[in-house]
């Protein structure tokens, strides 16, 4: 072990040193705070002004300068529902392969090496793929499937990492108990494991699918559109999104003055939106750890 | 035994989990529909510059015909011919002429697009109201876009660096101003290339030493009024023409204003009755009524005959 | 406990083909970062034949709509990409470990459990959110500052990225801290060391690795930056020369044009050829992120 610690005679000195190191990272953590709060203040100020039940309920209507962001909404939840039908059990199963199945090997370091490598790929990159494998390859040209598939992919490596993280909790002795019973795997995995995690699944599941929803670049070009005068009524439409709704409300809409106060609600729908989805994860994260506690 | 009861409480979540996802198959099985109402849609594709026009077109003729679906999408003129020869759209909005490049690639796809002037705009140079500077000449326009003039002081102005706002490649102003103003040369690569005309407007808006270029209707605000913060200046074809604003309408209408442009509609092949219907609404007076109150022109009369020409 | 072990050769089988199914899903992953490798190999192969190596990686030209001379050079975009990433991490690094530090060392569990779920929601926060808040408060606040006639330049760009990048370096940094054993900040603490002292010359040393990666990764994810970077740096395609200077990074790029090109034409396949130039940067920086977290690990074991 290396140190270069001194017997620290001039006590005073580094006390001062240690103050002032202290003040440092408390003011870095501020500053992070700071800025996090003036964020979401200058969104609630600007967005809440007019939020009202019309907006969330209304489709838009004269070119957009009236009316509500009922179709974004719903087309955001749309295509987080496919993402997540997609995902989410992919995501457990793979996560159960890992914890339960897989032996230490090279395979087992090459999955987790691609998942973590998954994780880090850009967004943009996802909606290139989603475009040559879904809208083009697989001809199921730009539609809500499309995109929920897109970002199915996109999240997958969170539901994967979220999934063997609840699994890992469950204790050994719960598995060892059935097995000595007699069980085969499969049943000491249904009955002994996946009780137990599937709610902390389910929390990471969540977390992962918060981030899709709040993604744009992925349904840029695999199935979001501008405007619709319907919602979407088959997994082969089209549909209408928050986050891109944001986008064009902020930069392309003809009519500045009322789109920006409209891009400034629908952000703030948005924001409220991935934090309601987050606070329901922390929430059922913390029921279960003081489950575990006890 | 406290072990059984432990795992008959637990096991609900994994009851529970079937049901949802037995649900959520449900849910996607109904959804796989084929026929969707969004199927018979109209689909409208392109110019950012005309997709505001076209958007409200398209919902005073819904209101007007029940039972009609028209979805106007902007993404630039480039977008919407790439949609016409992909086949994703019905009608394309187009700001610009089609390039002979999207003609071959068209004809090698087997569309033959038919093209249809629904409008015409006055393409307006923009600059911040606290901008001295009233006149420019194409010349100049030209110039100060490819890069060559960098200050404004060398037209008249306060010393100051010229802060260029512009749309992207594919957009058919873009396209247009590079093939009539900037004698088809480059763009300065200093440039901004912002989303939309919207975007140029706040931008010039916000910056002194900014200049942009827009379609007409842009520079009115909602109650048809000229937009505080932004000067729209006057073109003058050479240094010794007499120089017209586009909100002149009647410098547009006979052509003196020397950047006008008409403003484009393209179907592949003969135009369905559901478009049809739709263009013969905005080729009608009532239409043409509409292209004037957001700004825009109406067409001329050789515009209209091409039109008929191509409706048949 | 219910049913005991199915009797015969149908049981095995079934409890076979469920482990392939489980084994299937795992491999998955491989499947699909092999998958999008390929795809987009295979895609962005017909660019550089129709465009060249020479023009793609050397020329700072990216002009395909040119009447003039129609251009595919990349460099100007990468620059812009790597400098705008630069700056980033010159800001949330250092704020980012402090934080780390923070949560590690100094800050009581309480005081944790309440930073801890906001540095989170700092991650949660859309990355077109952040890009609009760029576009009408901190850009307009920057060229009041700095006395530009607009704001939406690198520095914008690289203050919004920080910001998003800020999340992961804390969590990583943090989680290298923790790693390092208990040993060591008691050994230290017992010769006398104050915590400060210890924190500096002990724990972060030891977790310089997994900081380093923290780094990386954080890099990573600023690079792969779209909505944010195409909002708030003004998409100017000139060579960037200055922080204060609109830019335009690889992502942005692919945003703006894929929505408009011919599918299968030169213009489209370059595009692919652009995002396969990110997918590998990425994927080395995080790989290397990776093999450092590895060494790191068993290094403290």
């Amino acid at each position: 072990m290396t140190t270069s610690v001194r017997k620290s005679r001039k006590n005073s000195k580094s006390q001062l040193t240690q103050f002032l190191g202290f003040l440092a990272l408390r003011l870095s953590v501020y500053l992070v705070l700071f800025v996090l709060i003036y964020f979401l203040y200058d969104v609630l100020s600007h967005g809440s002004k007019v939020i009202s039940w019309e907006f969330l309920s209304q489709a838009p209507r004269k070119g957009m300068t009236e009316g509500g962001i009922f179709p974004a909404i719903f087309g955001t939840f749309l295509v987080t529902l496919i993402t997540a039908a997609v995902s989410v059990p992919l995501g457990m199963a793979a996560a159960i392969y890992l914890n339960e199945y897989a032996r230490a090997g090279r395979l087992t370091r090459l999955i987790r090496l691609s998942i973590r490598n998954l994780a880090g790929v850009p967004s943009v990159v996802y909606g290139l793929f989603g475009v040559i494998l879904f809208v083009n390859l697989l001809k199921l040209g730009t539609s809500v499937l499309s995109a929920g598939l897109t970002l199915a992919l996109l999240t997958l490596p969170w539901t994967i990492t979220a999934s063997e993280e609840a699994l890992k909790t469950v204790p050994d002795s719960y598995r060892e108990g059935a097995l000595a019973l007699g069980a085969t795997r499969w049943q000491m995995i249904r009955t002994n494991v996946l009780p137990y995690s599937i709610p902390g699944m389910l929390t990471g599941a969540i977390l992962g699918l918060a981030r899709a929803a709040g993604e744009t670049a992925p349904i840029m070009f695999t199935g979001v559109a501008f405007y619709l005068p319907f919602l979407p009524a088959s997994l082969k439409d089209q549909f209408m999104a928050l986050p891109y709704h944001l986008y064009v409300m902020a930069t392309q809409h003809h009519s500045l003055d009322r789109a920006k106060s409209l891009a400034y609600r629908t952000s703030l729908v948005l924001i409220v939106f991935v934090i309601l989805f987050n606070l329901t994860a922390v929430i059922i994260r913390s029921r279960l750890r003081r489950k575990w506690k006890n | 035994m406290k072990r059984q009861s432990k795992i008959k409480k637990h096991q609900n979540p994994v009851a529970r989990l079937l049901t949802a996802g037995l649900s959520l198959i449900l849910l996607a099985v109904f959804l796989v529909s084929p026929a969707s109402a969004q199927r018979k849609m109209v689909q409208i594709k392109g110019s950012d510059t005309m997709v505001n026009l076209v958007q409200i077109l398209a919902e005073e003729y819904m209101d007007k015909n029940p039972g009609t679906a028209l979805a106007v999408v902007g993404g630039g003129s480039g977008t919407g011919l790439t949609a016409i020869i992909n086949g994703t759209c019905d009608l394309a909005n187009h700001s610009r002429d089609w390039k002979k490049s999207e003609l071959d690639l068209a004809y090698e796809k087997g569309v033959r697009p038919r093209i249809f002037a629904i409008a015409v705009d006055a393409l307006s140079i923009v600059v911040n109201e606290k901008n001295p500077i009233d006149t420019l000449t194409m010349a100049q326009v030209g110039s100060i876009f490819r890069g060559e003039i960098k200050n404004w002081k060398v037209l008249g102005g306060p010393d100051g660096k010229i802060s260029l706002y512009g749309r992207q490649s594919n957009s058919g102003t873009y396209s247009f101003l590079q093939e009539h103003v900037l004698n088809n040369k480059n763009y300065s690569p200093e440039v901004k290339e912002m989303n939309g005309n919207a975007q140029i407007i706040e931008a010039v808006t916000q910056d002194a030493a900014g200049i942009g270029y827009v379609g007409v209707g842009y520079v009115y605000d909602e109650q048809g009024q000229l937009r505080k913060g932004i000067k729209v200046l006057k073109i003058k074809k050479d240094e010794n023409s007499p120089e017209y604003s586009p909100l002149d309408k009647d410098a547009v209408y006979s052509a003196k204003y020397a950047i006008s442009r008409p403003l484009y509609q393209s179907t592949n092949g003969k135009p369905s009755a559901a478009v049809s219907q739709f263009l013969q609404f905005e080729l009608s007076p009532e239409g043409q009524a509409i292209v004037e109150r957001e700004g825009f022109f109406r067409i001329g009369k050789d515009l209209i005959e091409q039109n008929e020409k191509n409706l048949r | 406990m219910r049913s005991v072990k199915k009797k015969g050769i149908l049981g095995d089988l079934r409890e076979s083909f469920i482990h392939r199914l489980f084994q299937a899903s795992g491999m998955l992953a491989i499947l699909i970062l092999a998958g999008i490798l390929a795809l987009l190999l295979y895609t962005s192969v017909p660019a550089f034949k129709e465009i060249g190596f020479k023009e793609f990686l050397t020329s700072t030209r990216w002009d395909p709509t040119s009447p003039e001379k129609p251009e595919y050079g990349f460099l100007s975009m990468l620059a812009s990409t790597v400098m705008i990433t630069i700056g980033a991490m010159i800001i949330a690094f250092p704020l980012g470990v402090a934080v780390a530090s923070y949560l590690s060392d100094v800050a009581s569990p309480r005081v944790r459990e309440i930073v801890k779920p906001i540095v989170e929601l700092l991650a949660a926060i859309p990355s077109v959110v952040v890009g609009f808040i760029g576009l009408n408060l901190v850009g307009p606040s920057l060229a009041r500052i700095f006395n530009l006639s607009n704001g939406l330049n690198a520095l914008n760009g690289s203050l919004l990225l920080a910001i998003m990048a800020l999340p992961t370096i804390i969590s990583i940094s943090e989680d290298s801290l923790n790693a390092v054993p208990a040993a060591y900040s008691e050994a230290s603490l017992a010769l006398g060391a104050n915590v400060w002292q210890t924190l500096i010359k002990v724990k972060i040393p030891a977790a310089a690795s997994g900081i380093i990666a923290s780094l990386m990764l954080g890099m990573g994810r600023a690079m792969g930056e779209t909505m944010t970077v195409l909002m708030a740096t003004g998409n100017a395609r000139a060579f960037p020369h200055g922080f204060l200077q609109s830019v335009r990074t690889l992502t942005a790029n692919i945003a703006i044009e894929l929505g408009e090109v011919p599918f299968f034409s030169t213009h489209y396949y370059a595009l692919f050829a652009l995002g396969l130039v990110l997918f590998l940067i990425t994927f080395f920086i995080n790989l290397s992120a990776d093999v450092i977290l590895e060494k790191q690990k068993r290094k403290l074991q």
